[in-house]
């Protein structure tokens, strides 16, 4: 959104008072204010994170989008940007983390890794991608994504903050606060709360086909 | 070449120890089999009256088909030459038992327990016997190779479900339980209570105790840094027991960011694992890749061309530089000078990673050395902007380092005196790199074991004598010199000329046997082990990550140092999480 756009309510502001005055909608002041100022939650969890950091330092430079203040509290934060592998044994303070953002607060997906598992998906100990747990607003693919790509996907991201109006956000509606996301587990293997008594179904499943001999 | 080969006879075991110890006789093997009741006896011996001082690596293989699980050990010496490799070889029985080796070398700690970890063999007497990369309570020891993982698809790569008749289903649709996730038949999860995985942790500390001083009752504090916290480099966590600000008992604790690159790897064709060797240490991709490469080039008997050797040297010093000073930046980040030194170190690692981009493709994961050679040749405009660097730029750059912040009264006084490491018990705790050499041990394997063509380089192994964090940046800047030094020289010397010696292939044929190929990696000797039987696949792929490794020194030197020491201590340590977790 240029200053040009932000300054046209659709209103005429009389000859005299053209640059004494400007008059702006609510929803448009608000989402600029916060679309220039996102802060990111300082938490790196693989390579990828690296490029974040390039992307911060001074041939990239985040400060132009008003990124440049990484919070090392989630309670300060804006922005999660998870950025490397999500393991099994990382998972759940991860998604602790995010329950401790304070609304609005936004999820994005750096590189193959964290979109969809990448190149460890297979692997026992990996999640295969963080939005089977947390909602993700933007994906940015590569292993690892350049820093324009970062560059890229915050913009999107912006884009996404200019759409979004007061009226229809969803920590300005009735209820609680924010949505919070039930804090998996690691037990004989990682239990997701949500899914348990799918997990007993199958299990149980499991076991009768074992017990009659020559099922299949 | 003008240094003397290394008197390469070694000293006959197995007359020594008749009945106990016999050679390794199998086709391509070496070393010796040391029968497991006798280990200890036998590693003492090693150890005290043949001088291998320095126990690089333990492993731990699984030979499904002989009912075997054999633990490799490489032990060196620190005043140079090649390895002793011995072996120990086990019955699979339940529980796989063997003596522990940490009362012999501290080393071996971590390591083993890792090896409990993934293969569950119980270290007897074992001063810390838990999980260390999987968490307390997960089912089954996944290295084994009866062990499955949820998303199992095939033995080996490439998949036949994919290709090449296959195509490219969801792996979450083959899975009983939609995810990557697998619990044994009649699992109820309702019916399971999670016991506290961190009791056994915190059991470990030294006691929490109140006591009674001038009247005013005292506790010890049990803190958590990490998984995520921003001294932390990444997704470790130290569990410290503090007196007031003093460090009285600490443990690392890791395996955040354990992504199961052996597993994978053993899955994977030989090829395949090179990228994944990028992701190891991921600042340095282009010196990861190496030692692989060597290992593999071993076992199949191929050469280097001249060209590529140069080439393999030039970028590994390069990431040396670049490491070393992105180090210094976060190590300073650490003590407070929050990012304005780290930004200084991101400006020329750009540069740096301009010419990675260049020769490779990518600026971070390169995956550029392929088996007898590299992928491809140097650009001609980027080996311009490589001399200019080498020659003009860095040298000025490195010297700006040691002004701005050498003599800096604030940085010195934080770092002098603290964090002491004597030399003996940095040798029995295993630490290689710039750690060991900053503890007043001229051990560096570009010249206690030359490879590829570093005996034709003139420059000085850096070593420094206090064992304190201020030698332990020192010594990086004076590393770095010697890196120009060595680029100086290399790109002088580079011949032209082929890049590869045969002709490239996706599927490489590799004898039977095994190999252990290992650099002087920026953090330390990284090493890869593998075992080959002939087929495409490796049959055990395994890494000695330097950062791992180094870590088993961490509690000797932060007790009694402050807490925000401990802080710099680690940053001084030099870990990267994808190799610390693999
Ligand atoms: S996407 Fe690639 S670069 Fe990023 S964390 Fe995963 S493996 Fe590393």
């Amino acid at each position: 959104m240029t200053p040009n756009e932000l300054n046209s309510p659709g209103y005429d502001i009389p000859d005299d008072m053209k640059n004494v005055v400007a008059i702006t909608t609510l929803d448009k002041i608000y989402n600029f204010g916060r679309r220039s100022s996102v802060w990111p939650l300082m938490f790196g969890l693989a390579c990828c994170a690296i490029e974040m950091i390039a992307a911060q330092a001074s041939r990239y430079d985040l400060a132009r989008f008003g990124m440049e203040v990484m919070r090392p509290s989630p309670r300060q934060s804006d922005l999660m940007l998870v950025a490397g592998t999500v393991t099994k044994k990382m998972l759940p303070a991860i998604v602790r983390l995010y329950n401790q953002m304070p609304e609005p607060k936004y999820v994005i997906a750096m590189g193959a890794c964290a979109s969809g598992g990448g190149p460890f998906k297979e692997g026992y100990n990996v999640v295969a991608g963080i939005d089977k747990y947390l909602p993700v607003d933007v994906y940015i693919p590569g292993c690892p994504p350049t820093p324009q790509a970062l560059v890229y996907g915050l913009i999107k991201l912006q884009e996404k903050i200019d759409g979004q109006s007061l009226k229809q956000v969803r920590w300005y509606q009735k209820g609680a606060d924010s949505v919070e996301v039930p804090i998996p587990m690691l037990g004989p293997d990682l239990i997701d709360p949500r899914r348990i008594p799918e997990i007993k179904t199958k299990a149980a499943e499991l076991a009768a086909a074992a017990t009659i001999p020559n099922a299949e | 070449m003008t240094t003397p080969a290394p008197i390469t006879t070694q000293f006959d075991l197995a007359e020594k120890f008749p009945g106990t110890v016999s050679a390794d006789a199998r086709p391509g093997y070496a070393g010796w089999i040391v029968a497991p009741e006798k280990l200890t006896e036998v590693a003492i011996f090693i150890r005290d009256e043949l001088g291998y001082d320095l126990l690089s690596s333990v492993t731990g293989v699984d030979y499904l088909a002989e009912g075997l699980m054999e633990i490799v050990y490489h032990v060196y010496k620190t005043s140079g030459g090649p390895a002793l490799v011995f072996k120990a070889q086990l019955p699979r029985l339940d529980p796989v038992k063997v003596a522990s080796l940490t009362p012999v070398w501290l080393g071996a700690e971590l390591q083993e327990r890792e090896i409990w970890d993934l293969y569950g063999i119980h270290f007897e007497n074992h001063p810390d016997l838990r999980r260390i990369l999987m968490w307390e309570g997960f089912d089954g020891h996944p290295m084994r190779k009866d062990w499955k993982e949820a998303f199992y698809d095939d033995e080996v790569k490439p998949f036949k479900s994919r290709w090449p008749e296959g195509k490219h289903a969801f792996a979450e649709d083959r899975s009983p339980f939609g995810d990557n996730v697998s619990f044994e038949a009649g699992f109820d999860p309702e019916k399971w209570t999670a016991t506290d995985p961190e009791e056994a942790l915190y059991a470990t500390l030294k006691k929490y105790k109140t006591v009674v001083k001038d009247g005013i009752a005292t506790d010890h504090i049990l803190v958590n840094m990490g998984p995520q916290h921003p001294s932390t480099h990444g997704v470790f966590r130290a569990v410290v027991m503090l007196d007031g600000e003093n460090v009285v008992s600490l443990k690392p604790v890791m395996g955040y960011l354990h992504r199961n690159h052996e597993k994978i790897g053993e899955r994977n064709t030989f090829l395949q694992n090179m990228p994944y060797t990028d992701r190891l240490d991921y600042f340095n991709s282009m010196s990861n890749n190496w030692p692989y490469a060597m290992a593999v080039e071993k076992m199949m008997g191929i050469q280097v061309t001249e060209r590529a050797e140069y080439i393999r040297v030039i970028m590994a010093e390069l990431s040396r530089i670049q490491n070393h000073m992105i180090l210094i930046g976060m190590l300073m980040n650490d003590l407070g000078a929050y990012f304005t030194p780290a930004l200084y170190a991101f400006e020329e690692r750009e540069l740096i990673l301009d010419i990675f981009e260049a020769a490779s493709g990518s600026r971070m994961m390169c995956n550029y050395h392929r088996f007898g050679g590299v992928v491809r040749d140097v650009p001609a405009e980027a080996l311009q902007k490589l001399k200019d660097l080498v020659f003009e730029r860095l040298p000025g750059k490195i010297d700006e380092f040691d002004r701005l912040l050498s003599e800096n009264e604030i940085f010195v006084s934080r770092l002098k005196g603290i964090g002491y490491l004597s030399p003996e018990d940095a040798i029995r705790t295993s630490m290689t790199g710039p750690m060991l050499r900053a503890s007043g041990i001229p051990y560096d394997i570009r010249r206690a074991d030359p490879y590829s063509v570093y005996d034709r380089f003139d420059f000085n192994v850096a070593v420094r004598y206090n064992g304190d964090l201020y030698d332990r940046y020192l010594i990086r800047i004076d590393e770095m010199r010697e890196s120009i030094k060595i680029l100086e020289q290399a790109l002088r010397q580079m011949p032209e000329g082929p890049v590869m010696s045969v002709k490239p292939t996706y599927q490489v044929k590799v004898p039977a046997g095994e190999a252990y190929g290992r650099i002087e990696s920026p953090k330390g000797e990284l090493g890869f082990y593998v075992v080959s039987n002939g087929k495409p696949n490796p049959y055990r792929y395994h890494v000695r990550a330097p950062s791992f490794i180094n870590l088993t020194s961490l509690e000797m030197t932060c007790v009694n140092e402050k807490i925000a020491d401990f802080v710099a201590i680690l940053g001084a340590v030099d870990i990267v999480l994808g190799e610390l977790d693999r």
